[in-house]
């Protein structure tokens, strides 16, 4: 049951008038392939100008053309942009999903639809609005294979009557997304101005939302996660990237592709980059290895299945050595699973990637903006611990639009490691690559190429002793195995500290990491405004965890671990790590419907199992 | 007919075959292996290149453990099973600068490398890949390798029944540059081999057949020294003449092929076989499949081309090692990362 002030019903449960202000979710069913991602984009950056924060998830198939599709744009005032999960204002073009789309409405909701569809005699409880978009966009769009773009525009026009979006907005956002293709431009904005005048002239107004102008996003940016990380590793330095294909995680690279065209030609007119579309994920991994070992800053990009099928090779870069960067945006698994939804399912599985005894770095974006630092963060790590890192978003932060503050331009050096020159060499005389000599249990390594002749050494993924040597001794191995876990206990100190926000006397604490701190920073409100629950909040940001992390929970009666994933995940690698006396603190919160987390679903189970 | 009248005892480095040396062989005695890391060692040596400059990569067998046994002041790295084509693009593309030496078996190329082998060979990547081939995996003792042939027998007398993948023939399809076919026992034609595959830009591929002693020499083996000495059919009499080495010789152009390498080093193949173009690729591969037709084993340079661009040249990288380059470059400045946000607001 919805708590949000979706207005006020009558016994029919009709809509009283009672205006609803920058407090809706509107949702757009449609087919994928039919163009309707432009007219949703203009809709959501025209709200953005309109200086309410505002945020689009796209729940879409796997699948290039026909299936259905929705996407959701959330207005909110007070900066909730997580999933709402009812939807106040639905725009049904999908002959296919209309009745089901309109019947899961709660009621009060709005409904614009498609006028061949006749969906107005389906509730009484909801708004309809009928518009006839075969006979307007032939107006406005005269060559008749067009049409099915254009129509799409139509919508976006009566929704700006309807919603009072102004008209100049509409057309500045539409210019922006049409840029350079004037004619486009026109013919859409007509479309759209042809919705605009047909819901002044036939629709009364009968449903309370309405979009306010407001000032909440001066100087802010709408990106996605996967642009936002793209260009994070173009400043990081990132020299070679590698990748394969595969949803959710090509838009990364595609979009760092376009990104290192434009700003990383050298003054002589050639790349300071390297750029392969691999044949696979484990060649995409294979040349991250390689280039690594070589001493470039190297980097793939890939989702569940990638993850799996660089397995090997991860646990080479763990024993080796050598510096990685992995950018694992999670889909639904197992196996090909659900690629175009999202999860937080390839915590363990990436956490021990690999045979034997290994353990990997993990570091947690939750935002764009934090998709753009922790590139930084992920290269100075591989690179000073001499190990791969796995950056892990999700589908849901990498594919969708988030309203941002711009990024500050990153003031963090870069930071190369333990790396011997051949004027290093020319002091020290020699070195031992594996050697534990500054008791951070990290080894000074040197570059393929270094022309000294003490410079080189043997790289093997076969059990070595310090000097790098082939050795099958049982005090070498336990030695060097002693020292990686060392090494990695280190690390604890270096990667991103969590984010903890307390309040005075709050005895439940909340653990969540990724893309999910959104729901979660609206459910907290919601649990001490419904239930005068009032809770603490700490945000994981990296594995291995940090201290605080144990701290957080000994001082909390009982600690929430919300995730996305069946096996509760995340709580299972704090079982591993806490202190035995604190793990029956920890409860799961664990949901897996490959759905942006909503904060609703967060806090009915949150309240449910204190007993509210 | 030798372009290199007597060994000095330093090369024009200053290095002498010492410094080219690598650790004592663990590999059973009278491997063809061994034979190649000398074979690389004397050449390495005699063309001058710097140990330092070398990168030596390979993937897991005992092909792949021989980077050990020469050249200790190159780097090396032993990876995984089957992946060394994409460790060692990866290595090319951090820096240029490096030469790539790739040691491979049979076992690791043909069967679970065979995706990256393929796609290495398309690319022309700088790097000279050695398939150290002896029809067998020597390392989980004797087991067939999809190089072995139909109808060659293990020692148990157990008979291949598939057809053998011709990692010539693919590569010559598939875009690589130098492509040759030689044997460990062929000194002098080996030597040659891997002067001229030094002196050569882009991709390299040697299949040198290099039999097991211990698992795949015996009778009814068509990778054994028998049957490799009874059925060798050379191609050419290869002769190469380094760039540095300032020497003209004539020669007779009906009978020898001469190719000038990019380095300004000269290929001289004194053809044994009449009409036989190494720049021809068709005729090449009509050439390799006639040999499995009649049983030869046939080395020799099969394919050469001297002017493709390189996967470097595609990829128009920068002169210095990407590796190395300072941050100053690497990084955008303030005006990039305000130009970015402003085109997002």
């Amino acid at each position: 049951m919805a708590t949000t002030d979706v207005g006020l019903h009558d016994a029919a449960g009709r809509a009283a008038r009672v205006p609803v202000v920058n407090n809706m979710s509107i949702q757009v069913a449609t087919v994928n392939g039919s163009g309707s991602q432009s007219s949703n984009t203009v809709l959501l950056r025209s709200i953005f100008q309109m200086g309410v924060p505002v945020s689009g998830k796209n729940l879409f198939p796997s699948n290039i053309a026909g299936l259905p599709t929705w996407y959701t744009i959330r207005a909110n005032k007070d900066g909730y942009v997580a999933r709402k999960k009812e939807i106040d204002f639905l725009i049904a073009m999908n002959v296919e999903t209309a009745r089901d789309d309109v019947m899961s409405l709660d009621p009060g909701a709005a409904v614009l639809y498609d006028e061949p569809l006749k969906l107005g005699s389906l509730r009484n409880d909801l708004t309809f609005y009928s518009v006839p978009y075969d006979k307007l966009v032939a107006t406005v769009c005269p060559e008749a294979k067009l049409r099915k773009l254009v129509k799409n525009m139509i919508y976006v026009g009566v929704v700006a009557k309807l919603l009072d979006i102004e008209m100049g907005e509409i057309e500045k956002a539409l210019r922006k997304q049409f840029a350079k293709k004037v004619k486009a431009a026109n013919l859409n904005f007509a479309a759209a101005q042809a919705g605009f005048d047909y819901a002044s002239s036939s629709l009364t107004k009968a449903d309370p939302f309405r979009i306010e102008r407001m000032n909440k996003n001066v100087g802010k940016i709408i990106m996605d996660g996967n642009s936002a990380s793209a260009l994070g590793c173009v400043f990081a330095g990132c020299t070679v990237l590698s990748w394969y294909p595969i949803t959710p995680s090509s838009s990364l690279a595609e979009s760092m592709i376009e990104y290192l065209k434009r700003f990383r030609i050298g003054p002589d007119g050639k790349a300071t980059f390297a750029v392969v579309q691999a044949e696979d994920e484990l060649a995409a991994i294979g040349m991250v290895i390689g280039a690594g070992w070589a001493g470039a800053r190297a980097m793939t990009t890939t989702s569940g299945p990638g993850i799996s099928l660089m397995s090997e090779f991860a646990g080479l870069s763990y024993y080796a050595e050598i510096p990685a960067v992995v950018w694992d945006i999670q889909r639904v698994g197992p196996s090909t699973g659900l690629p175009t939804r999202t999860s937080q399912a390839d915590i363990l599985s990436t956490a021990f990637l690999s045979h034997g005894d290994t353990k990997h770095i993990m570091l947690f974006p939750s935002s764009p903006h934090e998709c753009f630092e922790m590139a930084m963060d992920a290269f100075n790590l591989a690179e000073k611990i001499q190990t791969i890192v796995f950056v892990m978003s999700d589908l849901d932060l990498g594919m969708n639009n988030w309203i941002s503050d711009p990024f500050p331009y990153p003031e963090k050096p870069i930071e190369r490691g333990k790396v011997l020159t051949k004027e290093d060499l020319d002091k020290f005389g020699s070195f031992s690559r594996y050697k534990d000599v500054d008791g951070d249990a990290i080894g000074y390594r040197t570059l393929p190429g270094t022309q000294h002749r003490a410079a080189a050494y043997f790289t093997r993924g076969s059990g070595h002793n310090a000097e790098a040597q082939y050795s099958e001794r049982a005090e070498d191995y336990e030695g060097n195995m002693e020292r990686l876990r060392r090494k990695f206990d280190h690390a604890r100190s270096l990667v991103p500290a969590p984010v903890i926000e307390t309040v005075l006397d709050a005895e439940i604490g909340i653990i969540g990491f990724g893309s999910t701190h959104w729901a979660l920073t609206e459910s907290r409100d919601q649990l001490r405004d419904e239930h005068k629950l009032t809770t603490d909040y700490l945000r994981i940001r990296a594995y291995p965890f940090a201290n605080e992390i144990s701290e957080f929970v000994r001082s909390h009666k009982r600690v929430y671990v919300v995730e996305q994933n069946r096996d509760a995940q995340m709580l299972a690698l704090l079982r591993l790590d806490l202190d035995g006396e604190l793990v029956p603190k920890l409860r799961s919160v664990a949901r897996l419907d490959g759905l942006p987390l909503d904060a609703r679903s967060v806090t009915d189970e949150i309240a449910a199992m204190e007993g509210k | 007919m030798a372009t290199t009248p007597s060994t000095p005892k330093t090369n024009r480095l200053g290095l002498a075959v010492l410094d080219y040396r690598g650790s004592k062989t663990t590999l059973c005695a009278g491997c063809g292996h061994n034979a190649i890391s000398e074979r690389i060692i004397d050449a390495m040596f005699e063309m001058g290149v710097q140990p330092e400059r070398v990168a030596k990569l390979s993937g897991i067998g005992c092909s792949s453990k021989s980077p050990a046994y020469f050249m200790s002041r190159a780097h090396s790295f032993n990876s995984v099973h089957g992946r060394m084509p994409s460790v060692a693009t990866g290595a090319v593309l951090a820096n240029r600068s490096l030469m790539a030496l790739g040691v491979s078996g049979d076992g690791d190329t043909a069967s679970i490398g065979i995706g990256q082998f393929i796609h290495l060979m398309r690319r022309n990547l700088p790097i000279i890949y050695i398939i150290e081939d002896n029809g067998v995996y020597g390392l989980t003792k004797g087991q067939f390798s999809a190089t072995a042939d139909l109808g060659s027998t293990l020692k148990s007398g157990i008979a291949n029944e598939l057809p053998p993948i011709d990692t010539c023939e693919l590569a010559i399809s598939l875009g690589a540059t130098f492509v040759g076919r030689s044997f460990s026992g062929d000194k002098k034609q080996l030597h040659s081999m891997l002067k001229a595959a030094i002196a050569h830009k882009g991709t390299v591929l040697l299949d040198v057949i290099s039999p097991c002693v211990t698992f795949n020499d015996h009778e009814g083996s068509t990778k054994s020294y028998k049957y490799a000495i009874d059925h060798e059919e050379p191609l050419q009499e290869i002769n190469f003449i380094p760039a540095f080495e300032n020497i003209s010789v004539e020669y007779d152009a009906g009978t020898t092929v001469e190719v000038t390498m990019h380095d300004g080093s000269r290929l001289r193949l004194r053809k044994l076989e009449e009409d036989y173009d190494p720049t021809n690729k068709i005729q090449a591969i009509t050439r390799l499949n006639e040999a499995k037709e009649k049983d030869e084993m046939l080395t020799g340079v099969l394919y050469v081309n001297t002017q493709a661009p390189t996967f470097l040249d595609m990829l128009n990288t920068a002169d210095e090692p990407l590796a190395t380059l300072p941050a100053s470059v690497v990084r955008p400045g303030r005006e990039v990362l305000e130009q970015v946000m402003e085109e997002l607001r």
